[in-house]
């Protein structure tokens, strides 16, 4: 066995391997494989499943993005939902443009820019036709205004509460931004009515598990590539900057580097998972970029447990999955859950469901 | 058919009656002429009405355009009141006939204009000044041929100088549509003594150029006059547009301070942002509705004087919320702040949700007391409301009370030494956790107080808080911590920029770039404004 390979194996442990290799197996080879059954067997997984797993999925690579920074580096964003909405929106343009002349006004433009009476494309919409660009801005965008924002923040040591308030601050301004109609991306509504990727039609069950494995298989790559960093030297001097950064400055580490990389390697991440859940969901909007939403970021984390990773994933699916439980059976009392998730979970359990887990593992041996 | 004999029958009824003889003398033919099909026959009639120039007429005319005047089966010209009663419409003596009986003049848009114009050309000849200048006021921008021999009347009356001058631009506007250019050159020397923009735009007009190259004013030296007058205009207005500017920022900013002076001390205290700030405001805010709403079914007679009875209020329920809030939640959170604001998050979003199940989720209405509403208006066209002005009044009271609180009273030197030292503080034997909650509860109860004033400008809703945290962290952050000069520093600063960008860029994109400039001036002082002097070491 080579180095990588070793270094590979121990990333997790052995049981963190089964579980995780189970997941995995389920969500990457049973459920592409139950979905070939004929619609109206049992066992069929309907699109509305493949739709909110689909999605939760994107959300959890949020999530493990978000812990990355807050749980390993003790930076709390809470702005995260504009790297996740640029990241979308740089898609969504890819699959407005995929629309062709199929629109309300069958023409050549998106129809809300028909709507606005423009007759040419904006310049920042160059290139938007071609799926190599459009992933590449999905990296690139969330990357690049990451990379100076954080550039500016953590060179003159804004850290704690106030990085947390300037980067609400940063969001809302992006959304009120994309709320304007002449800014270009639809305004109120964004971007919708998306007719079919790379010629896939979007409508066609066969492109919807498509697009679910291929969620599966980066939410994958992501954790992978997050445990290697965390669990590298990068990870421990990350650990130590945010238990005490004065001593890490002091041991001749330049701490602002090591914030402003896995910060601007966080958003990046936001970007690719926006990317992803935008042909899902079928809609991107600037209420994607509202601070409400990027606060939900944090407390998925808490819930599962910072500076754990798996956690993230944890807590992105069980509050995702009880928010579509409430929000169908109990409308008026999903908020009331939210806000006392928020409160339980700093107030008794610090260190969320993993910090549970441990402890009653712990408790057993 | 029935109806049409009861129709006769009643007419009937009524000529045996006989009419009762009209208390002035009143042209009855020109009034239902105005009930006729033809527009121009309508206009022509209201225009030799207003020619005879009887200021009596003027109730009726007012009743013409609220739709209230109809023409009944006989041809007498009756008004119909809300009720439906129908009474002679010159006598006001009840008339027997129900309104299903009359025939209602209806009044179109063209129509109502011309009315407005008629009720303002005949207030001129009012005994009272004030109705006068009103009068001139409205007819200086939207004068009509016709009226020309009215304006010309009440010029040669007039003996208040700022009446006859609005009259003479009336007249002026006339003339700019005559066919003689020294005329036309006359009047627009005239207009250049206005002080209202939309005079300006009227020159403006006369120098647009038609597709065809042309100008809308054919005569070189009236295009050259009109120049003239509109930079003599400019020039005379930007005076009072400038106090109007500096006054909606001076409002905007005595909001922003009223929702972040609380804050500010409490983040200056224990090093925590509480999300649920808003929320404070939002219970200050609906703190005001209910007392509002009491007032209103038990003491109609006090009703202007409810806003002295919701300050206290508000104060104390939101202080009392803040502070079971510091003791239920934020007290086991010392020492982790940004575990704190996720807490406090949670705190507002269940806020929300508990006063929307209690209120509803649409927007309750909350009225100004009666002397709120209003303004006092400036040259120009520049309106300063009353609201506005308590509020900034308002304001001053409440930062004035904090600063008398924080350093001259035991509390306040408590508090001030605590946000300074927390550990020497305690060694000192100042128990800092009874400290901590009353500022916990000062700090809410200010921003309870933030929400009965923003409760007279604005929709009060659930959501009402949110819409303020954004401004509210920004202002705490660009004002520093522990220092309330800072902080109004900060609050009327980020209103006055905000107000003067906005002509120029746009409510949002002014927003944008106030953020953006945040941003970077926290750059320079990441500790705000006014940073606490001393040696304070970082964790």
């Amino acid at each position: 066995m080579g180095p990588v390979a070793a270094r590979f194996t121990r990333l997790f442990g052995p049981r963190a391997w089964l579980v995780l290799g189970g997941i995995a197996a389920l969500l990457l080879v049973v459920v592409p494989l139950l979905r070939l059954l004929p619609p109206d067997h049992p066992l069929y997984l309907s699109d509305y499943f493949i739709l909110l797993i689909g999605k939760i999925m994107c959300y959890a690579m949020v999530a493990l993005a978000m812990d990355l920074v807050w749980g390993y580096a003790g930076i709390l964003s809470l702005g995260h939902g504009v790297f996740f909405a640029l990241g979308g929106y740089a898609m969504g343009m890819y699959l407005m443009r995929e629309i062709g002349t199929e629109g309300q006004y069958h023409s050549f433009l998106p129809d809300f820019m028909v709507f606005l009476d423009w007759k040419a494309f904006p310049w920042y919409w160059a290139g938007s036709d071609s799926f190599v660009l459009a992933m590449l801005k999905v990296i690139l965008v969330p990357g690049l205004l990451a990379y100076v924002f954080g550039y500016f923040a953590f060179r003159s040591r804004i850290k704690g509460v106030y990085f947390s308030i300037i980067t609400q601050a940063l969001t809302f301004a992006f959304m009120l931004l994309f709320f304007r109609n002449e800014t270009g991306f639809g305004g109120n509504n964004g971007f919708t009515d998306f007719k079919r990727i790379l010629g896939f039609s979007l409508a066609d069950p066969a492109t919807k598990t498509g697009l679910f494995v291929v969620t599966g298989l980066i939410l994958a790559l992501a954790l992978l590539l997050c445990r290697w960093l965390v669990t590298s030297k990068f990870g421990r001097v990350l650990a130590a900057i945010r238990d005490a950064e004065g001593r890490a400055m002091f041991s001749g580490y330049n701490t602002r580097d090591y914030k402003l990389f896995v910060w601007t390697l966080s958003a990046v991440l936001c970007g690719i998972a926006g990317a992803l859940y935008v042909p899902q969901v079928g809609i991107i909007n600037p209420s994607e970029m509202s601070p409400a939403n990027s606060i939900e970021i944090a407390v998925w984390v808490a819930v599962g447990g910072r500076a754990t990773l798996t956690g993230a994933l944890l807590g992105a699916g069980l509050v995702n999955g009880a928010k579509s439980w409430f929000t169908m059976t109990f409308p008026d009392f999903w908020l009331y859950f939210l806000g006392a998730l928020f409160i339980g979970v700093t107030l008794f359990l610090p260190r969320g469901f993993m910090g549970l887990l441990e402890r009653w593992q712990r408790g057993r041996t | 058919m029935a109806r049409y004999w009861l129709k006769a029958l009643v007419g009937v009824m009524l000529l045996g009656m006989g009419t009762v003889a009209p208390s002035y003398a009143l042209d009855e033919r020109a009034f239902k002429q105005l009930a006729a099909e033809d527009n121009d026959a309508r206009i022509a009639a209201l225009n030799k009405i207003v020619a005879d120039g009887d200021v009596a007429v003027i109730p009726l005319l007012k009743e013409l355009r609220d739709g209230l005047l109809g023409v009944t089966a006989q041809g007498q010209l009756v008004t119909v009141t809300d009720e439906g009663v129908v009474k002679d419409a010159s006598t006001g003596a009840s008339v027997n006939a129900t309104s299903d009986d009359v025939q209602s003049i209806v009044v179109n848009n063209r129509l109502r204009g011309a009315i407005d114009a008629a009720l303002a050309a005949l207030r001129l000849s009012a005994p009272d000044r004030a109705t006068r200048l009103a009068a001139a006021r409205e007819i200086s921008t939207d004068a009509d041929e016709e009226m020309l021999p009215l304006i010309h009347r009440a010029l040669a009356k007039e003996t208040d100088a700022e009446v006859k001058n609005l009259l003479a631009q009336a007249e002026a506007i006339i003339h700019l549509k005559s066919p003689d250019a020294a005329a036309r050159r006359a009047a627009v020397g005239v207009l250049g003594q206005s002080e209202n923009p939309n005079t300006r735009q009227t020159l403006a007009a006369l120098l647009e150029k038609r597709p065809d190259g042309t100008y809308a004013e054919p005569d070189a030296t009236v295009r050259v006059a009109a120049q003239k007058a509109i930079h003599a205009i400019e020039q005379r207005l930007i005076f009072p547009r400038l106090i109007g500017t500096l006054f909606s920022g001076l409002s905007l900013g005595s909001v922003l301070l009223l929702t972040a002076l609380g804050l500010a001390i409490t983040f200056g205290l224990m090093g925590i942002i509480n999300m649920a700030h808003g929320e404070m405001l939002m219970i200050g805010a609906y703190t005001t509705y209910v007392v509002q709403t009491l007032f209103r079914s038990y003491l109609p007679g006090a009703f202007d004087f409810y806003l002295a009875a919701a300050v206290p209020a508000a104060f104390l329920v939101a202080a009392l919320v803040g502070i079971a809030l510091e003791r239920g939640v934020i007290r086991f959170l010392y020492g982790r702040p940004l575990e704190t604001l996720l807490a406090t998050w949670g705190i507002s979003l269940m806020l929300i949700q508990l006063v929307r199940m209690l209120f509803g989720a649409q927007n309750v209405e909350v009225a100004n007391p009666s002397w709120m509403s209003g303004g006092y208006a400036l040259a120009g066209g520049v309106v300063l409301p009353y609201n506005r002005m308590v509020i900034i009044v308002f304001a001053a009271l409440v930062v004035a009370a904090v600063w008398a609180l924080l350093s001259r009273t035991r509390l306040g030197l408590y508090v001030r030494a605590v946000t300074q030292n927390r550990v020497m503080a305690d060694c000192m034997g100042i128990p800092t956790p009874r400290i901590d909650w009353l500022t916990f509860g000062l700090g809410s109860g200010i921003a309870g107080l933030g929400g009965v004033a923003l409760s007279q400008i604005g929709n009060v809703g659930p959501d009402l808080g949110q819409h303020y945290i954004v401004d509210t962290f920004m202002v705490v952050v660009l004002g520093g911590v522990g220092q309330l000069a800072g902080t109004i520093l900060a609050a009327l600063g980020l209103g006055e920029v905000n107000k003067f960008l906005e002509p120029y860029s746009g409510a949002v994109l002014g927003k944008i770039i106030v953020l953006v400039f945040i941003i970077l001036f926290i750059q320079k002082r990441p500790q705000g404004l006014f940073a606490l002097k001393g040696r304070t070491a970082e964790a």
